[in-house]
């Protein structure tokens, strides 16, 4: 079962938000999304700058095997992208939790899970 | 319908597999990461388990006739020994399934159909054979299938043969098999594969499996020899240039618009199919499957429009960033008239029109 990292609040979409003091939102994507995705091979990231709605199509993650859309968890504006995660598509794969890929200010949540519901949910692991 | 398993099982989860349902069998997607997998099989080996595909015995003296009946090719030119690629069509020209047939002797062959279409070939085989004298025996059930591909793969599997028929191996020819004692086992093994690599496919009972797996993998040293999966299976096909049955080749579509043209025999007699095919043949195929190389990042997927100056001119089958190349391919049927190795299209990749090229197949040709 991939690990679902208590503390963070997740989306049905598979991302992980954390919250960082100053009100910015840290966002990725989770373990089970990795594991469905197989290996990342490219990872498409929002414009700083840009203003998204909480489920807006704000990126894109390619594998191998398939592709699958970002969504944003939150409302808000985008205040920075990871170019790590850009540059190296497989730390995604090795550290999930780890690789951020963007963040956001000014934000408004969307519908939010929390570590223990979206484990439940989604079939992973605390 | 419950899910089936391989022989197999207990090795894949030994080596931490993911399983993904394909043509009713639960198997391997991958076991850690499906890129090291493809990785491993062009630069050194890979271990597959292959036990869903079919396994359809022909047995008598109208063995030969009759496959040559059933199936779109001449097999009964074919050496004692040998293996051919073949289609079976149905009597529209409908492709029922792609399928390779190996001669064992003059009046017995094997014939491995894909996992999702062994009972219906099996089934189209025994309704084929009322006026012949053969006998159809579907060894699926029993029989499981063990690849190794890559480079290495003669070596490792040299290791496991004795001194004295190190020799059947080292001269089998490319689409040959031949009898070998694998650790101490009378096996089938054909010098075949899906992945572009040099490479041999193992035939075994179920009862024996797993004890042949384990003897490969120990007779490779470590790092030699990688378990791979599905997914790996289908990126090195791709990559090879290679149809999957459902994706490139189906019942809809005909030979001639997979430019398999050459693999049906109209130098032979009556065969389900011929005429439907001639017809076809005649007429040439309105689209034609061709290879797209892009430049970019992102990669066409099966059922993405193909676009000539904004118009859709074809449907993309298969397609994924191509490992070992670093761009994306793939596999596509486009308007007759596109299909030139070197004609400009794009792809439509999700509402974004990419520029892709026409290039000739496959997409990678392993260095001799």
């Amino acid at each position: 079962m991939p690990r679902v990292v208590a503390g963070l609040q997740y989306s049905d979409e598979h991302e992980w938000v954390a919250r960082e003091d100053g009100g910015v939102v840290t966002v990725g994507i989770s373990a089970i999304a990795t594991d469905a995705l197989g290996d990342i091979v490219y990872v498409e990231l929002p414009e700083v700058g840009a203003t998204v709605a909480a489920g807006d199509t704000c990126g894109e993650v390619e594998s191998t095997k398939s592709v699958s859309d970002l969504y944003s968890p939150v409302s808000g504006e985008i205040v920075e992208v990871n170019p790590a995660a850009v540059e190296d598509p497989a730390a995604i794969n090795a550290d999930p939790y780890g690789t951020w890929l963007f963040k956001l200010k000014d934000t408004e949540d969307g519908p939010l899970l929390s570590a223990e519901e979206y484990a439940a949910k989604h079939g992973g692991e605390l | 319908m419950p899910a089936k398993y391989t022989a197999l099982r207990s090795e894949h989860e030994r080596l931490g597999a993911s399983f993904t349902d394909f043509g009713g069998w639960q198997m391997p997607l991958k076991y850690r990461s499906e890129l090291a997998e493809h990785h491993a099989v062009r630069r050194s080996a890979g271990l597959f388990d292959l036990s869903h595909m079919g396994e359809l015995w022909v047995t008598g003296p109208d063995a030969a006739a009759f496959l040559d009946h059933a199936l779109v090719g001449k097999l009964s030119a074919m050496a004692v020994g040998k293996a051919k690629y073949s289609l079976i069509c149905a009597a529209d020209g409908g492709v029922i399934d792609d399928l390779i047939a190996y001669r064992r002797s003059a009046d017995r062959f094997l014939v491995v159909p894909n996992a999702g279409n062994a009972e219906t070939v099996a089934a189209a085989f025994t309704e084929r054979a009322q006026s012949f004298q053969v006998t159809i025996d579907d060894a699926s059930a029993r029989t499981s299938l063990i690849a190794v591909q890559g480079p290495r793969a003669e070596q490792i599997l040299l290791r496991l043969i004795p001194a004295d028929q190190q020799d059947r191996l080292t001269t089998l020819k490319y689409y040959a098999a031949v009898e070998v004692t694998v650790t101490g086992l009378d096996l089938l093994v054909a010098r075949t594969g899906y992945t572009g690599e040099d490479g041999f496919e193992i035939f075994v009972g179920n009862d024996v499996a797993v004890q042949v797996w384990r003897a490969i993998e120990a007779a490779a040293a470590e790092g030699e020899l990688t378990p791979a999966g599905l997914a790996a299976r289908d990126s090195l096909r791709l990559e090879a240039g290679m149809p999957l049955y459902g994706n490139e080749l189906s019942r809809e579509g005909d030979p001639f618009a997979a430019g398999l043209g050459g693999v049906v025999a109209f130098s032979k007699e009556d065969f389900v199919g011929r005429a439907a095919l001639e017809a076809r043949k005649d007429a040439g195929p309105a689209r034609r499957l061709v290879g797209l190389t892009g430049a970019g990042r992102r990669a066409p997927r099966s059922h993405y429009p193909v676009l000539k100056d904004g118009v859709v001119v074809g449907e993309v089958t298969s397609g994924q960033p191509s490992p070992t190349l670093g761009v994306p391919v793939a596999l596509a049927y486009v308007d007759a008239q596109y299909a030139e190795p070197g004609t400009a299209l794009q792809v439509d990749l999700r509402g974004t029109p990419e520029p892709f090229e026409v290039t000739t197949l496959p997409f990678y040709r392993r260095q001799k």
